[in-house]
């Protein structure tokens, strides 16, 4: 399907470059998988956001801010609406550093010249991979890696955008294409040259579920994860959308019987 | 119709207050014996549904704003706390994001409307009028309200649109930059820019609300046009207002809201450009600047002209053209029911704006789907037709049309007979 997808963006783009003699480097149409959380009674699939987690963390993040999001907000506890129990997100919150600095000295680092730092509380949000814009370019080849927080609402194409982008490394840069230096070939990133390596290599986490960890999987839940994290509050929405519909279609239905009676006597 | 009072205050309270300030006599007389046309059909229900959206917006802004911080630093991050931290505060703000484009579906369908049954033409002027103010200060009060959230969409359009007047250097050197200064605060869109817009976007619907109390005073004064486009003859033509309008208005009003509750709990990003879920960055111009899809016909206009000044004055002078329609229409028939010909031309006009609005979201140098057919000139054509429909179409089609026959009166028309009458005043 996907090597289908290719050929015909292919074909099109050989069309094409009689005519221009240069190659259409659009992005090819996303990949769709398919979500637990698609259409009006979608939710999330709680395992998937808890491997997902598991992904980001041990991969994404070592680039990639969440700055949004809360550890808090991955709780069920206290009447939350998360995939983790209250104890363990606190016990999640408690393995981040978190900047602490400066103490009631006014020092901002300690003996050895460290930054302060003390354990994450739930209150807290995900630390930042880099201090600021400048390290995180430095540290990688110039490029600026996106803050995650609402990656899937800041793309056209949503989940199935970041998804493709995760699983769209493995495809072969057809003939006359150059990948620039220090780039990679994506056929679903716009212009084709992506900065960030692949990210994803086969059984590169370890899942506690024994899930088997394909490049597919750790992709379709890192991309579950972060549609959480850009839109923790789908679940409630759904459910109190279908509650507000279901309201509005009878107060409707009774709003048309009462306009026929009232009108009845005129008509 | 306006001054005939039939409220009879019936305790000794609404007595005293009668003789005082007679605002239930007020009520009464425009909210429920007012004699309305009997004919009214779905398209007369959007009036209300307009009072109903700025309510709405109006009572989920003020909300939004007592969590928002208009700040270049925090509006963004205030925004995604708002959806996070703050109780229904995704609800309040997908109501009051989509309530928007709803507000204006409203006030498309209204005004096509008022077009259609000629409801501009005298004695109603002013009504239009004043309804036209309405909806030039509707656009600049979503423009204010896109830029507040201050990711790169709301950024750039700060910039594309505050940036028109700088075209006025091209006559009165100096004095484009000067004014577009003076709006931004400073040397670009920034900081002093977002708190002046955000300021701005909370005062402006409350002049709109009391220019919709004008509007619905002017209604009052000559009363509703009708689908017929002809003059209430006398009782036996109108209902009261209350129960039959507030009954039928109540269910289309219904309606409505079903659709706007599609959108807000299932697709409430679907108007969004994502790029506006990515923070204002001054240094990154997104590969596409676009309005929201209300205003795209307008930048279609404006995009379509290649010198900047024309295209910027034929953009401000498609909305002050609808502040003449009352006189550029020279026929003495008001509905489009009777006007043949000037039917045809209206309908091209619809689909001419739903054109334009397409051509808007793309690129002027843009070719169409699947073609290698050009848009820019159809952009072009379809400035011209807009601004042909009212400046060559409507004076001249009343010169030469010759208009079907008109119904003696409202009541003959509905019901065949004419003499049944169900004005009568209550009890």
């Amino acid at each position: 399907m996907r090597f289908a997808r290719l050929a015909l963006a292919l074909g099109m783009m050989l069309g094409a470059g009689a005519a221009h003699a240069k190659i259409d480097t659009d992005p090819l149409p996303p990949k769709k998988p398919g979500w637990s959380f698609d259409g009006p009674f979608g939710m999330y699939d709680r395992a998937a956001l808890q491997r997902g987690f598991q992904v980001y963390k041990e991969v994404c993040s070592a680039c990639h801010s969440l700055n949004r999001v809360s550890f808090a907000a991955m709780s069920s506890g206290d009447g939350g609406h998360g995939f983790f129990t209250g104890p363990e997100v606190k016990a999640i919150a408690a393995g981040y550093k978190i900047p602490a600095g400066p103490n009631d000295k006014g020092e901002t680092t300690d003996a050895n010249g460290t930054p302060l730092t003390r354990p994450g509380i739930v209150a807290d949000h995900f630390p930042p991979p880099f201090p600021n814009e400048q390290a995180a370019r430095t540290a990688n080849n110039g490029a600026l890696p996106p803050d995650l927080s609402v990656i899937t609402k800041a793309r056209a194409g949503g989940a199935d955008y970041v998804y493709s982008i995760l699983t769209g490394f493995h495809e072969k840069p057809p003939a006359g294409f150059t990948v620039l230096p220090g780039k990679y070939f994506n056929p679903y990133f716009n212009g084709w040259n992506i900065s960030m390596p692949p990210p994803l290599s086969p059984n590169q986490v370890t899942y506690a579920d024994k899930t088997n960890a394909t490049v597919d999987q750790m992709a379709h839940d890192v991309v579950t994860f972060l549609s959480w994290a850009a839109e923790p509050t789908l679940e409630d929405r759904h459910r109190i959308g279908f509650g507000v519909m279901l309201f509005l279609l009878a107060f409707a239905g009774l709003a048309y019987l009462s306009y026929r009676r009232i009108w009845a006597d005129i008509h | 119709m306006a001054g005939h009072s039939t409220y009879v205050p019936k305790t000794g309270f609404t007595r005293w207050l009668d003789a005082r300030l007679p605002i239930l006599r007020f009520a009464n007389d425009t909210m429920t014996t007012f004699p309305t046309p009997r004919n009214l059909n779905f398209w007369y229900s959007f009036g209300g549904i307009l009072t109903f959206m700025l309510g709405i917006q109006i009572v989920t802004g003020i909300v939004l704003a007592m969590h928002y911080v208009p700040s270049a630093d925090k509006a963004f991050d205030s925004v995604e706390s708002i959806m996070r931290d703050v109780n229904y505060g995704w609800l309040l703000r997908y109501m009051h994001s989509n309530g928007a484009s709803f507000f204006f579906l409203a006030v498309y369908l209204h005004i096509f409307r008022g077009l259609y049954y000629g409801s501009y033409k005298a004695p109603r002027e002013i009504l239009w009028i004043i309804g036209v103010l309405i909806y030039v200060l509707m656009i600049a009060t979503a423009f204010l309200g896109y830029t507040l959230p201050w990711g790169q969409m709301s950024f750039w359009a700060a910039t594309v649109i505050t940036n028109l007047f700088s075209s006025i250097d091209q006559i009165l050197p100096h004095a484009g930059t000067a004014i577009t200064e003076w709006l931004w605060g400073g040397f670009a869109v920034g900081d002093p820019t977002l708190n002046r817009f955000f300021s701005l976007h909370y005062l402006l619907p409350f002049v709109i609300a009391g220019l919709v109390v004008l509007h619905i005073w002017a209604l009052h004064v000559p009363g509703n046009n009708n689908p017929l486009g002809i003059d209430v003859k006398g009782p036996q033509d109108t209902v009261p207002f209350h129960p039959y309008y507030t009954a039928k208005d109540l269910f289309y009003l219904l309606l409505f809201v079903i659709l706007y509750a599609v959108v807000v709990f299932y697709l409430p990003n679907a108007l969004v450009e994502p790029d506006n879920y990515v923070p204002a960055n001054p240094l990154v111009t997104p590969p596409e600047i676009v309005p929201e899809w209300y205003l795209l016909p307008f930048y279609a206009m404006l995009r379509s002209i290649p010198q900047k000044l024309i295209g910027v004055i034929v953009l401000f002078g498609a909305l002050i053209t609808l502040v003449f329609v009352p006189w550029l229409d020279t026929s003495r028939v008001r509905s489009m029911r009777f006007r043949p010909l000037a039917k045809q031309f209206f309908w091209a006009l619809v689909v001419d704006c739903v054109l334009l609005g397409y051509l808007g979201a793309h690129r002027p140098d843009a070719v169409f789907p699947g073609t290698s057919i050009p848009m820019l000139p159809f952009a072009r054509l379809g400035t011209a037709y807009y601004y042909a429909y009212f400046w060559l179409v409507l004076p001249l089609l009343g010169l030469i049309e010759t208009p079907k026959p008109l119904p003696a009166t409202i009541a003959t028309s509905v019901t065949g007979t004419g003499v049944e009458q169900v004005n009568a005043p209550a009890e």
